[in-house]
């Protein structure tokens, strides 16, 4: 058993914002990272990041994640990083499993954060597993870090930002977007996203949705259907569009698993995305010294996943021993930030299912 | 097929690598995955479903969802989308469960 003062399951944005805080406040912390390297979906993020310029607002999401991992890295007597290291249980006595290069291990933390991040919901149609069709991130991952492309011509599923900007990265990349459907009769993400596909010829088809997938092994044809405004199908509206690839974009979940296996109470929350753990304003769980930020308590942006960082790691490293020297007044800010961050009808959602986790008061 | 030119991001020429995909000689580049150097090759199916022997590509490349699982090196259920490529590996579609 190898023993921890703070363990912060997750590298990306808001795991490594913890660790900054935590050790600001002089906090020992070890970070455990699934993939090779730190930043978390950050990395594959070509895009000039919205919000607020104290979340790097106008960055691109690459530059974003180096600037982070600087962050953490000026502490390095502070700091420990455990990458290609998965953790593959969580016990209620902040014990904790992890698997790294053929390895099993056991830890023991005084404190743990969670941030383990999300995971892409997928979508119910015929022949939905057929090769060609992929994830918004993961069309990400092969075009923006391995320079792969997907396919020659592709339809996105979902008007979320997500959708809007991987459409506009495919475009980039050289990829014929051939259409954009989405089954609400609204476009879900911010219009300027949404114009920029529109000036580049992509027809973005609201109230519409992939009946099925078509081809010998992998995919040739989708066949997309109108819905009416009861989201049935109308027969007859079928047509068929030649493609080799389909983005599937229809939101995340929180990658909830652990904290369901370390037993902590849990509640499913539709607008946060699916199951989250139930917190104390703190970012507490039931579990005391068990804390959560990030997309694995409620689907948002990153800008809002880094102020859950810095404020949790305060709080943690100050649950430690270890107080921040401006810990009133930097906590206030960062409260202010994401109170900022979430106001306006694109945070009405998550208002909505904070208050639904938290009661009222926690989203005001 | 790989991006040739792209406005933001800049992909150097890397070191190539060989491998062997069901008794192929292929070329990956040094820093590829196992499935982003398979996909540069047009190769979309990586291995079949266990019961039904559906075709299974990869699903959501950051090692999520098991999709892309195949057998390399002799040791099956290896994740392909977050396995980096090695100069001489020896990759095969997965059929059923696999065995240690």
């Amino acid at each position: 058993m190898i023993e921890k003062d703070l363990i912060i399951i997750g590298g990306g944005p808001a795991g490594l914002c913890a660790a900054k805080t935590a050790m600001e406040a002089n906090a020992k912390v070890l970070i455990i990272e699934r993939s090779q390297k730190l930043g978390g979906q950050l990395v594959k993020q070509t895009h000039k990041f919205f919000g607020s310029e104290k979340t790097y607002a106008k960055t691109r999401g690459f530059d974003i994640a180096k600037r982070l991992i600087d962050d953490v890295t000026n502490y390095s007597n502070l700091l420990e990083i455990m990458t290609d290291a998965t953790v593959v249980a969580l016990y209620p006595n902040h014990e904790l499993t992890v698997y790294q290069y053929g390895v099993y291990s056991k830890y023991k933390a005084k404190a743990i954060i969670v941030a383990t991040g999300a995971s892409e919901k997928f979508l119910a149609f015929e022949n939905n597993d057929l090769p060609g069709i992929y994830g918004a991130g993961a069309v990400q991952t092969l075009m923006n870090l391995y320079g792969v492309l997907p396919g020659q011509s592709i339809v996105m599923v979902g008007s979320g930002n997500i959708g809007l900007i991987v459409s506009y990265q495919l475009m980039q990349a050289g990829v014929n977007v051939k259409a954009l459907v989405e089954a609400a009769p609204k476009i879900g993400g911010y219009l300027v996203h949404a114009s920029k596909l529109r000036r580049l010829g992509v027809p973005i088809l609201t109230s519409t949705t992939i009946k099925k997938a078509i081809g010998n092994e992998t995919l040739e044809q989708v066949e997309i259907v109108s819905l009416n405004e009861k989201w049935e199908l109308i027969s007859g509206t079928e047509k068929l569009i030649d493609v080799d690839a389909l983005c599937i974009s229809v939101g995340l979940s929180p990658l909830h698993q652990l904290l369901s296996m370390a037993k902590v109470e849990m509640k499913f929350v539709n607008e946060l995305g699916g199951m989250v753990p139930v917190i104390t304003e703190e970012h507490e769980t039931s579990t005391k010294n068990l804390f959560v930020c990030g997309d694995v308590v409620g689907i948002e942006e990153a800008s809002s996943a880094m102020v859950e960082g810095y404020l949790v790691g305060l709080t943690a490293a100050k649950r430690l021993g270890f107080l921040h020297p401006n810990y009133d007044q930097i906590k206030q800010n960062y409260h202010d930030q994401l109170t900022n961050l979430r106001s306006g009808p694109f945070g009405l959602k998550t208002r909505i299912g904070l208050a639904k986790l938290q009661g009222e008061d926690y989203a005001r | 097929m790989r991006i040739e030119k792209h406005p933001i991001l800049t992909f150097e020429t890397k070191e190539e690598l060989s491998f062997i995909f069901d008794g192929k000689p292929l070329i990956g580049y040094k820093g590829d995955t196992i499935q982003s150097a398979l996909h540069a090759c047009g190769i979309k199916k990586l291995s079949e479903s266990i019961e039904h022997h559906r075709p299974r590509g990869f699903y959501c490349a950051i090692g999520n969802c098991a999709s892309c699982d195949m057998t390399v090196n002799g040791k099956p259920n290896v994740r392909t989308c977050i396995t980096m490529l090695e100069e001489g590996m020896i990759v095969e579609s997965q059929k059923g469960k696999g065995i240690l």
